[in-house]
């Protein structure tokens, strides 16, 4: 497939992982912001490829592993009750919540249905004007124009029966958050192609000249992250803090103008709490006030919920680069992507995930 | 999470700037996807695909920069090898 295989030449591949050995010197620590990266780096073993000064810190970039448990309560409270039709990505369907998934109340009974798109779940309020249908809106920007697209739809269209669980965070606030941690190891960061594909990378400037660390927006495929890697280093080697365009085929500087001023139409920026790293002010987006009829925390009566998370899951010391997955005891034994204990083990894009689909410890050799 | 797919516009429905849907094929599988954020896009341009929505036209002259790039790094090891005096290598 064009775009897609060429940036997957293994010997291409090769020749950018022998150009960073070249011009590495030190110990150097990077994080991919993105699941998605993550998920690629561990597939196509990428770190494997890097010098051992190298250390890739898997960042908190996946939506579905930051959102917090109360919010997964509060999808499976509505979920369960009668007359209503839950929709969700499937990545969400699996998610553990304080008792139960989504998953698990299809089985007992409820409505639940995952949709491609969140105009599906638009569709399908449309054909079903008798039912309640709720969109469960959990993402990142980019995933933000299409939630806001529903909202707007479902408002033009007079549907009375659409609403929305929402769940969206942004990634520089969590960026910051994680910058102004003390115990903070990172010195660069890959930052994710898709985000900045809607956004832009222009709120990163003031972030790499205050913390003085190179930003590289970069994307997805194997050539694309290591180049994106060697970008990194170049700077970290000459003692620069610049922001930089590796995926220049999607991402221009001022981002995609009409899907920003859709997500300002329908949504505003909000505090909003991620699941293991807990409150990033100004992290999150929630409905407008002239949306507010779409919210269905207000419809469902659901906006108080309080849950504390599990103890023995860490998945909070590794969405913050504190761990690598594998040094977590539950790792493997009370926790694996059949019984998860946290978000990070269930979805693809989440650290534990990738860590005990491809890099599992080998058993140890029989004698 | 966000992953988002390249692919080939094969038609396009709709003129309210809005609404505006394409087909879009993916190696072969063809998908519905609403151009709304691509305003600029026609038949036949590449598209960044998530969710159902086109997020970006994807540049051509961009996506070959980094095999220029990779052209560049190989000279520079060549001329480097060369100015080092390696020997070129020997076959067999």
């Amino acid at each position: 497939m064009k775009f897609l295989d060429e940036y997957r030449d293994g010997e291409l591949a090769q020749k950018i992982a022998r150009e960073v050995h070249r011009v590495t010197t030190r110990p150097w620590n990077i994080m991919e912001v993105c699941g998605g990266q993550t998920h690629a780096i561990v597939k196509f073993g990428i770190d494997e490829l890097l010098p051992k000064q190298i250390t890739l810190i898997h960042g908190p970039g996946c939506p579905v592993c930051v959102t917090p448990l109360e919010i997964i309560d509060k999808a499976l409270d509505i979920a369960a009750r009668p007359n209503v039709i839950f929709t969700s990505f499937g990545d969400m369907l699996r998610v553990p919540g304080s008792a139960t998934d989504l998953l698990s109340v299809k089985a007992g009974g409820g409505d639940v249905r995952m949709v491609y798109s969140p105009l599906d779940a638009v569709r399908l309020a449309e054909q079903n004007p008798a039912k309640e249908v709720v969109f469960f809106g959990v993402g990142f920007e980019t995933t933000a124009p299409a939630t806001a697209m529903a909202v707007y739809q479902a408002a033009h269209k007079q549907l009375k029966n659409f609403s929305l669980l929402t769940s969206h965070v942004l990634v520089p606030p969590a960026m910051e958050a994680l910058l102004s941690s003390p115990n903070c190891k990172v010195q660069g960061f890959l930052a994710a192609g898709h985000v900045c594909t809607v956004m832009g990378f222009e709120e990163y400037f003031p972030v790499a000249a205050k913390y003085h660390v190179p930003i590289v927006v970069t994307g997805f495929e194997p050539l694309d992250i290591l180049q994106g890697v060697l970008m990194v280093v170049q700077q970290l080697e000459s003692g620069r803090a610049e922001v930089e365009n590796q995926y220049a085929r999607s991402v221009r500087r001022e981002g995609n103008q009409p899907a920003q001023k859709l997500i300002r139409e329908v949504f505003r920026v909000i505090p909003r709490k991620w699941r293991g790293v807990g409150e990033i002010p100004q992290s999150g987006l929630g409905l407008n006030e002239t949306y507010a009829a779409f919210d269905a925390e207000k419809k469902f009566g659901v906006t108080e919920y309080h849950v504390d998370e599990p103890a023995e899951c860490l998945s909070g010391l590794v969405l913050q680069g504190q761990i690598k997955p594998h040094e977590c005891p539950a790792f493997g034994t009370k926790c694996t992507p059949e019984h998860p204990l946290g978000a990070t083990m269930v979805s693809s894009e989440g650290a534990c995930a990738a860590y005990y689909r491809y890099r599992r410890q080998p058993a140890p050799a029989q004698k | 999470m966000c992953l988002a797919i390249p692919g080939k516009i094969e038609s396009v429905s709709g003129d309210d700037p809005l609404t505006r849907m394409g087909k879009i094929n993916f190696g072969g599988i063809l998908k519905e996807a609403c151009l709304a954020y691509v305003p600029e896009a026609r038949v036949g341009d590449y598209v960044i695909v998530h969710v159902g929505f086109a997020l970006s036209r994807l540049d051509e002259d961009e996506a070959q920069k980094v095999f220029e790039y990779l052209k560049q790094i190989e000279e520079l090891g060549e001329l480097e090898e060369r100015s080092a005096g390696v020997p070129p290598a020997q076959s067999g």
